[in-house]
């Protein structure tokens, strides 16, 4: 059990679990919270999990921990991790099942005031164009071989089908494809499952959602990614589907005898792991970046079907109905980058499980057009209440191995939820308060209701006084499509 | 907890856990698939009923379950077939027997996996208890 006299205050919006406070720590605890922040998760395990996340051998730096942590298995959701390569290990679970969970943001020039009387429309022809749900499958049907395709190219196969273009790959984290993907690292039954799902959207606290600008924070950001005050913007939010969680799954189960070859001892079986030069954390590597993969050619076939929506409803009816990309970020991944540590320059796995990349201005792979402003950094809030848009700073790049928050957190257990909160009483307060909703699940719809989050105001007034982010834009929600 | 056998929701922030409660590993595995399919709002079709052999080896009682809830799942996903009758035997960490159901005629909510996380079968004064997180 861990009390907030444990902790060591750095400043406002900082904070350390020392080492010393458990001795199998290899590493440091480094908080990212406001007092009251970590006040809302001492309730839960969210800070013994980053201690137990600190245990993995081949760390570097400090395990992080964003502000809008809570519990989950293993890692805490906003945990950061990294990890010396190619001697240190990477742990699945410290990925996460649903591999390459991120949120895309599309703009347009669409005026809020001239496509209010549509929105009704709009929401109910984004549900009929992009499949979600559970088992549900999608319009495009892919073969084995084009499968491996989609491992290897992500995005790229999106532009090869026709379902991309060249500024939508440019302006994805990694270009939409991470190298030294391997088709043959993943199993059959993963494979099985990512036939029919690509475009999907699942179900859970996946959506996408149509949001109006509400206010600038930083006209020249704002002004490169083509971001006004009162037009609309879309959000996407899914994985890689039933293949990124087969594909942990099956690694996850394996890690455990390779724990055992290995002689690594770990608090908790999730955090199981693997050299990252061994035989074993090669293939997870590899089969992991076929999820990733998935996963953005996945956000590129919604973000399609999502632009044909907008076309049948506002098409001929407003001037210009064309949905361009502002970004495609990753918050569940793990990635090989280089790092600056205690003043050493070296190559590290950065694991992010509910943390989002947020390179600062100048960094390579950026797109040229974000290059002077840094990464844009997509932050969707809780139902009916606001997103964000940051970007990447050197602030991130010095203290968060250029990491920052991905969402707003739960504070509330699903099963307390869906007690207290009835999905039709929400969806009509959603709707009287001006969100068009369509959900799959009305208990589903109550899972996710706003009062389980923390305020997504909070977690952003936090990275950005930490320095780890910087605010660009605040988006507010006029349609909500669930599974 | 009355009963020598059953399952219970706990609270999880983001995730779902079930507690689960038997006389034996076997009715054990058996709740444990039962309180997953009420997690998932699972609603079977009423006839006709089917049945599956079923046969599964892992290092461990801990990882047998996981696999036997992942298989479960898997079905669920692709066949989209639930099952709630479960004649299996468990020896020296193999499962074999038979499994009996019916198609889903709806599924409410997702579990994307059932997870390790401080998983332990252990011997209580009434048997054996465990809990299970799932990643949903």
């Amino acid at each position: 059990m861990i009390n907030i006299q444990d902790l060591r205050k750095i400043s406002d919006y900082e904070w350390e679990i020392p080492k010393s406070f458990r001795q199998d720590m290899r590493v440091p605890v480094r908080i990212f919270a406001t007092r009251k922040l970590i006040e809302a998760v001492m309730d839960d395990r969210s800070l013994e999990q980053a201690v137990n996340s600190a245990t993995l051998p081949g760390l570097v730096g400090h395990v992080l921990v964003m502000p809008d942590m809570h519990q989950g298995y293993g890692f805490p959701i906003g945990g950061v991790a990294a990890t010396r390569y190619p001697e240190g290990v990477i742990s699945p679970g410290g990925i996460g099942y649903d591999i390459n969970c991120g949120v895309r943001l599309l703009a347009s020039q669409i005026e809020y005031s001239e496509a209010r009387e549509h929105l009704a429309a709009l929401a109910t022809a984004i549900n009929h164009n992009c499949p979600s749900g559970v088992g549900t499958k999608g319009h495009v049907r892919v073969s084995e071989s084009e499968l491996n395709q989609i491992c290897r190219q992500g995005s790229r196969w999106a532009l090869n089908q026709g379902y991309a273009s060249e500024a939508d790959v440019r302006r994805t984290e990694e270009g939409g494809v991470l190298e030294g993907a391997d088709p043959g690292a993943v199993s059959k039954r993963a494979k099985e499952r990512g036939l029919a799902q690509i475009g999907t959207l699942g179900a859970g606290n996946h959506f996408i959602e149509v949001d109006v600008v509400e206010q600038l924070f930083d006209a020249q950001a704002a002004q490169a990614m083509g971001l006004f005050e009162g037009h609309l913007v879309l959000q996407i939010h899914c994985g890689s589907r039933g293949f990124g969680h087969q594909i942990c799954t099956d690694y996850v189960n394996e890690f455990q005898g390779a724990v055992r070859r290995y002689n690594i001892q770990l608090p908790d079986r999730e955090l199981v792991c693997a050299p990252l030069d061994s035989p074993e954390g090669k293939n997870y590597l590899a089969a992991m970046r076929c999820a990733a993969n998935y996963a953005f050619a996945n956000r590129q076939v919604l973000a399609h079907y999502a632009r044909k929506a907008f076309e049948e409803t506002l098409g001929g009816k407003v001037p210009n109905w064309h949905l361009h990309q502002v970004y495609d970020i990753a918050h569940n991944m793990g990635k090989i980058e280089t790092h600056v540590i205690d003043g050493e320059r070296m190559k590290v796995c950065v694991h992010r499980k509910g943390a989002t990349r947020a390179f600062g201005p100048g960094y390579e792979g950026l797109p040229e057009e974000y290059r002077s402003i840094g990464q844009p950094v997509l932050v969707p809030g809780s139902m009916g209440t606001a997103s964000w848009v940051l970007v990447g700073t050197e602030g991130s790049m010095q203290r968060s191995f250029g990491s920052t928050c991905h969402g707003a957190g739960r504070v509330m257990s699903r099963s307390k939820a869906k007690k207290s909160v009835w999905g039709e009483d929400l969806r009509n307060e959603l709707e009287a308060s001006g969100i068009h909703v369509r959900a799959g699940s009305m208990a589903g719809l109550a899972e996710e209701a706003p009062q389980a989050y923390k305020d997504v105001d909070d977690v952003i007034e936090t990275v950005s006084g930490a320095g780890i982010a910087r605010k660009v834009a605040r988006l507010v929600p006029v349609a909500v499509i669930k599974g | 907890m009355g009963a020598i056998a059953g399952y219970r929701e706990q609270e999880h922030t983001a995730d779902w856990a079930l507690e689960v409660w038997a006389p034996d590993l076997p009715e054990l595995f058996a709740q444990a698939a039962r309180g997953m399919l009420a997690l998932c709002g699972a609603r079977l079709e009423a006839e006709p009923r089917l049945e599956c052999a079923l046969e599964l080896e892992a290092p461990d009682a801990e990882s047998l379950l996981v696999a036997f809830l992942s298989e479960l799942l898997y079905l669920a996903e692709m066949e989209y077939l639930g099952f709630d009758e479960f004649e299996i035997s468990i020896d020296s960490n193999r499962l074999r027997g038979r499994i009996c159901g019916a198609a889903l005629s709806g599924l409410n909510k997702e579990i994307k996996a059932v997870t390790y996380h401080n998983l332990s079968i252990r011997k209580t004064s009434r048997g054996l208890e465990a809990r299970v997180v799932f990643d949903v």
